[in-house]
């Protein structure tokens, strides 16, 4: 009891600090998780609960094997979405930051902010701006076809074409985040590095690949991750560019586990993918931590 | 006479500095501001598409050749007031949801970000570490229990279940500890020193110290919030009871073929996040910047 007291007297209000935000994600983010993790060997019914599945992986099995492999489809075309939009925003970000970098102070608030402008829009909304964009009949990119006098496309009811068009239009919005955080961490590399290189005769590419390129490192592993998992979470997109989807070819993780639990009501099933994206998420943010071990100092 | 030589040169100086990028030739210069203007009209072309149609009275299909400048005309915005039964309700709704959820995290991630950034305690480390933990864990693992259990408590069809699982959410306690653990101690010690107890250190110094932190804060919690879309389509099912994101989403399947209403109900949607944005960019960026985990 004395021993309980000095402990309160000393960390009373620690603990008190924290005990709001510890309780919200004790309800609404570990026992969920917790929960789910249970269904995703369950067969729920709504009125009596869940009862175990035989075998005990038959939801995970089912989940894969589902309506022809539907789900397996939608694993490739997040991994393709994924690949495509992860190093063209690295990129992107990259290069504009690079271009800001020598300019004035202000003129550089200018364009980070202008970048960023698009970026607080939801992404339904920018979804559906992109969907008037691809419109077969009055879109605005069939309208720079005709211009040149090419036929118009069904950017979004062809099944080859509609997963490249999400793409483009994702690959065209300009990632913000990483011109705001490359240009950040370009702005940190002391000058002092430059200078050394100007003497050694370093012509700016050089300087580039040679200093800012491998100091910037942290900043380029931590947007790879966070655009990877923003990837493999993509939905609002899909679901307002095209809204049943076409066929399987615009299916993806999230669409298959929103689909699953919320159209079919397969809990199970929903519930089985939604780890499977948890793993798959868990994997890259493991690879994170093992490359950022080789952290830079400077 | 040569002092108007040197004035004049010193009048002309900070704009070409603000032209000519340090180090650069002219051709250099000429050729990054191409690129930059450039993708900047590329990244504002969507948007501004948008804005403009919802500001040129369409109430069919539009036509085919693009409107590319705004009849500067609120027919489109009248009609979806008067036509969209519910949009106004739509727009509390959201605004209910975010600030509710802005208030929670400005006070409760303050007081946690201060104990895990200044304040000793045993589980500290490891606490703050499940928590941050909690970025790799995506959402979509926790709808089917949330959404069970607001079954069960008959909160589905009410904000309050939009409202409750966005408290869940490390961001504002990862930035608060960062933004915290610049500040000097001296400051809290004069406090404790002063009679000020833990929570007043808290009020009457961390507080003050930390405006700008909470700013970022709450404008980012905002806008979160404000843009959620898959949560509340779950969550509700009943159209008056629709955050703006999901009505936004569900004019297109109520009024097909008056492409002007929902031209409107997206760009209206959207203006008031932007225009926060314009006037608070500066908080955006910074927080940005300072709720980079790395």
């Amino acid at each position: 009891m004395q021993h309980l007291r000095a402990f309160l007297r000393a960390h009373g209000w620690s603990y008190a600090f924290i005990l709001p935000s510890l309780l919200t994600f004790a309800a609404f983010t570990f026992a969920p998780m917790a929960w789910s993790a249970m269904i995703s060997f369950q067969k729920v019914n709504l009125r009596t609960g869940g009862t175990w599945v035989t075998p005990i992986w038959a939801n995970y099995e089912r989940a894969f094997t589902a309506q022809s492999h539907v789900f397996v489809v939608a694993i490739g075309n997040t991994f393709i979405y994924t690949a495509f939009t992860v190093t063209t925003n690295i990129v992107v970000g990259l290069a504009l930051a690079s271009l800001i970098q020598p300019l004035h102070r202000h003129v550089r608030t200018f364009f980070r902010a202008a970048y960023y402008l698009p970026a607080v829009t939801s992404s339904l909304i920018v979804g559906m701006t992109w969907a008037y964009i691809y419109n077969a009949q009055w879109g605005f990119a069939n309208y720079l076809l005709r211009l040149v006098g090419l036929e118009p496309v069904r950017w979004l009811s062809n099944p080859d074409i509609a997963l490249g068009s999400i793409i483009a239009s994702t690959m065209l919005t300009i990632p913000a985040t990483a011109v705001v955080l490359f240009s950040a961490a370009m702005g940190g590399i002391p000058s002092e590095y430059y200078e050394a290189a100007d003497l050694d005769g370093a012509s700016p590419l050089q300087k580039w690949f040679g200093i800012t390129l491998p100091l910037i490192k942290p900043t380029t592993l931590y947007l790879s991750v966070i655009y990877t998992i923003a990837s493999f979470e993509v939905f609002e997109r899909i679901y307002v560019m095209v809204p049943s989807g076409v066929g399987n070819s615009t299916q993806t993780i999230v669409t298959q586990i929103y689909n699953a639990g919320f159209k079919d009501f397969d809990l199970g099933v929903s519930a089985a993918q939604a780890m499977v994206l948890f793993a798959m998420i868990g994997a890259v943010a493991l690879v994170q931590f093992r490359v950022l071990r080789s952290d830079v100092e400077y | 006479m040569s002092t108007v030589r040197v004035s004049r040169v010193s009048a002309a100086a900070p704009l070409i500095a603000f032209v000519r990028p340090r180090g650069l030739t002219s051709g250099r210069a000429v050729a990054t501001w191409a690129a930059l203007l450039a993708t900047t009209a590329i990244a504002l072309f969507p948007m501004y598409w948008l804005y403009v149609n919802a500001l040129t009275p369409i109430t069919a299909t539009p036509p085919l050749t693009p409107i590319l400048w705004p009849a500067w005309k609120l027919d489109n915005i009248l009609r979806l007031l008067t036509t969209s039964k519910h949009y106004t309700q739509w727009v509390l709704n959201s605004l209910v949801v975010a600030l509710g959820a802005t208030l929670w995290h400005a006070v409760f991630d303050t007081l946690a970000g201060y104990a895990f950034a200044k304040r000793r305690f045993p589980g500290r480390d490891a606490i703050f570490t499940t928590l941050v933990a909690t970025l790799m864990v995506p959402i979509h693992v926790t709808f089917i229990p949330l959404y069970l259990i607001n079954r069960e408590l008959g909160l589905i069809d009410s904000l309050w279940a939009v409202l409750m699982p966005a408290t869940s959410n490390v961001f504002g306690i990862f930035l608060m500890r960062q933004f915290i653990q610049t500040l000097p101690g001296e400051l809290e010690d004069a406090a404790r020193i002063d009679g000020c107890s833990e929570f007043g250190v808290v009020h009457h110094v961390i507080v003050p110290l930390s405006q700008p932190a909470i700013a970022s804060l709450a404008i980012f919690t905002f806008v979160r919030n404000w843009n959620d879309f898959l949560w509340p389509l779950i969550a509700v099912n009943r159209p008056q009871m629709f955050t703006l994101t999901v009505g936004v989403a569900s004019l297109q399947g109520e009024f097909m073929t008056d492409w002007g209403i929902i031209f409107a109900g997206a760009a209206v949607a959207s203006l008031p996040i932007t225009a926060f944005f314009l006037l608070f960019q500066r908080y955006f960026l910074d927080g940005l910047r300072l709720g980079a985990l790395k």
